[in-house]
């Protein structure tokens, strides 16, 4: 028996899908029928009857709960009901870190990892609260007009890009990235609405550095993955895409309350980044795609600099966009359009479009794809990130 | 209320049930800015939490700093995320580290004009608005030094 600790090539993904990705809402099911319709698309992609499934992972608190989830699908044994702590898409990859932990050390056998969200029907995550007190954390930030993700996070970017004197275009190539791959594909909610230089330097600000095109959608929808061991992966129509590293965690104090943490500018992967390589045994050179989660164009910009693709130093070179598209770009970034393009879905999208990669099958799709990264939900915590790859690497 | 940065309407401040951040809230009343210190390591630490996180002593207390600090970051909004700012136009939050407290940070506006520049690393000083709509309250907010 090995006893190695490591996820590396042990688990694999079967099968993907996602409902019809709509603004905020826009649905016209319930939040909990897109859960269940996202998970059935996920099934049929995999090929497998909804009740092989027996396990359920999830993040940022879903509200689609696991066990309404196994009754209303006619599962007989559930094994797994996950939830990774934190709000925002700081969990996507940490569900499927827990969901191959689950399989691979026998507690589970076929698990879902999903995330549905119907900003239409419940609150939106962009609106301050409305109410007369506010007591806790946020009574220290509330009543100075500071309550927005777009606002709490602006504060870290701005001190970044001063530490590094970063430029507003490295920003605006980030977003141009997004919105160039959306025009490929049909599912994006931003499909045939194309960004350019002038639109977004004319946008609104919505707080300063972040344009109205620097901030995520918010959208209505549900995504999913059934992921199963990687000895099971050669019994399914897809190309093997196995699961080489996933990592969680937080950097020392990220919790603070009231914007202590002592390391403030970061986007919260410094601890994580050599983790992840190291489980996956590769280093960032090896990284042939890229999907790192848009909340704001700024978390992006952390995110690369510290999973070591580009030096803090550089960010005014390396931030262009012939750098970040699909077509012979040194990083293909966001190629599904990602949040800010295809559909914020807490970044679960991501992952999905990571696996295509792997698979062959992305709308922007980058030659010989071997090594597919996944970045979740920078500044928030805890965050996490993870990477697939084909066949050849494993 | 012209004596005050923001148009009214944004949710109050108020102590947590438990009674965690209470000394503070009060101290602002009092025209005071008391944070927590340990009275075991002797160091401050900020938001407020039951335990000491360096040196693990539960015994706690809040002692008055000066009101004087630096902008260790800032921002500048636009976009109105709640109705009492929907006329409000651009205002400025800044993030203020105080050097007498182990540059432990806080968070307030920074009073004049609205789109003037903000310099990282600049001296600013403490300034108490007081709040007499129930339930009553002082924030801190900060001008240029």
């Amino acid at each position: 028996m090995s006893t190695e600790r490591t996820l590396r090539g042990k688990v694999g993904i079967a099968g993907v899908a996602e409902t019809t990705y709509y603004k905020r809402g826009e649905a016209p099911d319930a939040e909990f029928k897109l859960a269940l319709e996202a998970i059935v698309k996920a099934c049929a992609s995999a090929g497998i009857s909804p009740t092989e499934i027996d396990g359920f992972s999830s993040f940022s608190n879903d509200r689609s709960d696991a066990s309404r989830l196994a009754a209303a699908l006619g599962i007989k044994d559930l094994r797994l009901a996950n939830m990774q702590w934190g709000g925002g898409g700081g969990g996507g990859s940490g569900a499927i870190a827990n969901a191959a932990a689950a399989i691979a050390t026998g507690q589970a056998e076929c698990v879902c990892v999903f995330r549905a969200l119907a900003q239409g029907q419940f609150g939106r995550f962009g609106q301050g609260p409305q109410r007369n007190t506010i007591g806790g954390d946020m009574a220290h930030t509330i009543p100075y007009g500071l309550m927005s993700p777009a606002q709490m996070f602006a504060m870290k970017v701005n001190r970044f890009m001063f530490e590094h004197d970063v430029d507003q275009h490295a920003l605006r190539a980030i977003s141009l990235a997004s919105y160039h791959h959306a025009q490929n594909n049909p599912r994006a909610v931003m499909y045939g609405r194309p960004l350019d230089e002038e639109k977004y330097d004319h946008s609104r600000w919505i707080v300063e550095p972040f344009h109205l095109y620097d901030c995520c959608q918010e959208n209505d929808g549900a995504a999913a993955m059934i992921l199963v061991s990687a000895d099971r992966l050669k019994d399914f129509d897809h190309p093997p895409c196995y699961l080489l590293g996933a990592v969680a965690g937080s950097h020392h104090r990220a919790g603070a309350s009231v914007h202590n943490a002592p390391d403030y500018a970061t986007s919260a992967f410094k601890p994580l980044a050599p983790r992840l390589y190291d489980m996956a045994q590769v280093s960032a050179s090896d990284v042939d795609v890229l999907q790192s989660y848009e909340n704001f164009t700024g978390g992006v910009l952390m995110s690369i600099v510290e999973h070591a693709f580009c030096e803090p130093s550089q960010c005014n070179e390396f931030f262009c966009l012939d750098n970040l598209v699909s077509d012979g770009g040194r990083l293909p970034l966001n190629t599904s359009g990602g949040n800010l393009a295809e559909c914020y879905m807490h970044g679960l999208g991501l992952n999905i479009e990571a696996v295509r990669q792997v698979w062959g099958e992305s709308t922007n799709q980058v030659k010989d794809a071997k090594v597919s990264m996944v970045i979740s939900g920078p500044m928030v915590t805890p965050v996490s990130a993870c990477i697939f790859g084909s066949e050849a690497t494993v | 209320m012209s004596d005050h940065y923001l148009q009214p309407g944004l949710p109050k401040p108020v102590p947590t049930p438990d009674g965690l951040d209470a000394p503070y809230w009060q101290g602002l009343k009092e025209n005071k800015l008391l944070i927590q210190r340990c009275s075991s390591c002797q160091r401050f630490q900020w938001g407020p939490e039951w335990l000491c996180h360096r040196c693990h002593s539960f015994e706690l207390s809040f002692e008055e700093v000066q009101a004087e600090g630096l902008i260790y970051s800032q921002e500048r909004i636009w976009h109105p995320v709640h109705p009492a700012l929907k006329d409000q136009g651009p205002y400025i939050v800044v993030l203020v580290e105080l050097p007498e407290a182990d540059n432990v940070r806080i968070v307030g506006n920074l009073l004049g004009d609205p789109e003037q520049a903000i310099p990282f690393g600049n001296k600013v000083r403490g300034v108490f608005e007081h709040h007499d709509e129930e339930p009553a309250h002082t924030l801190l907010q900060w001008e240029l030094a």
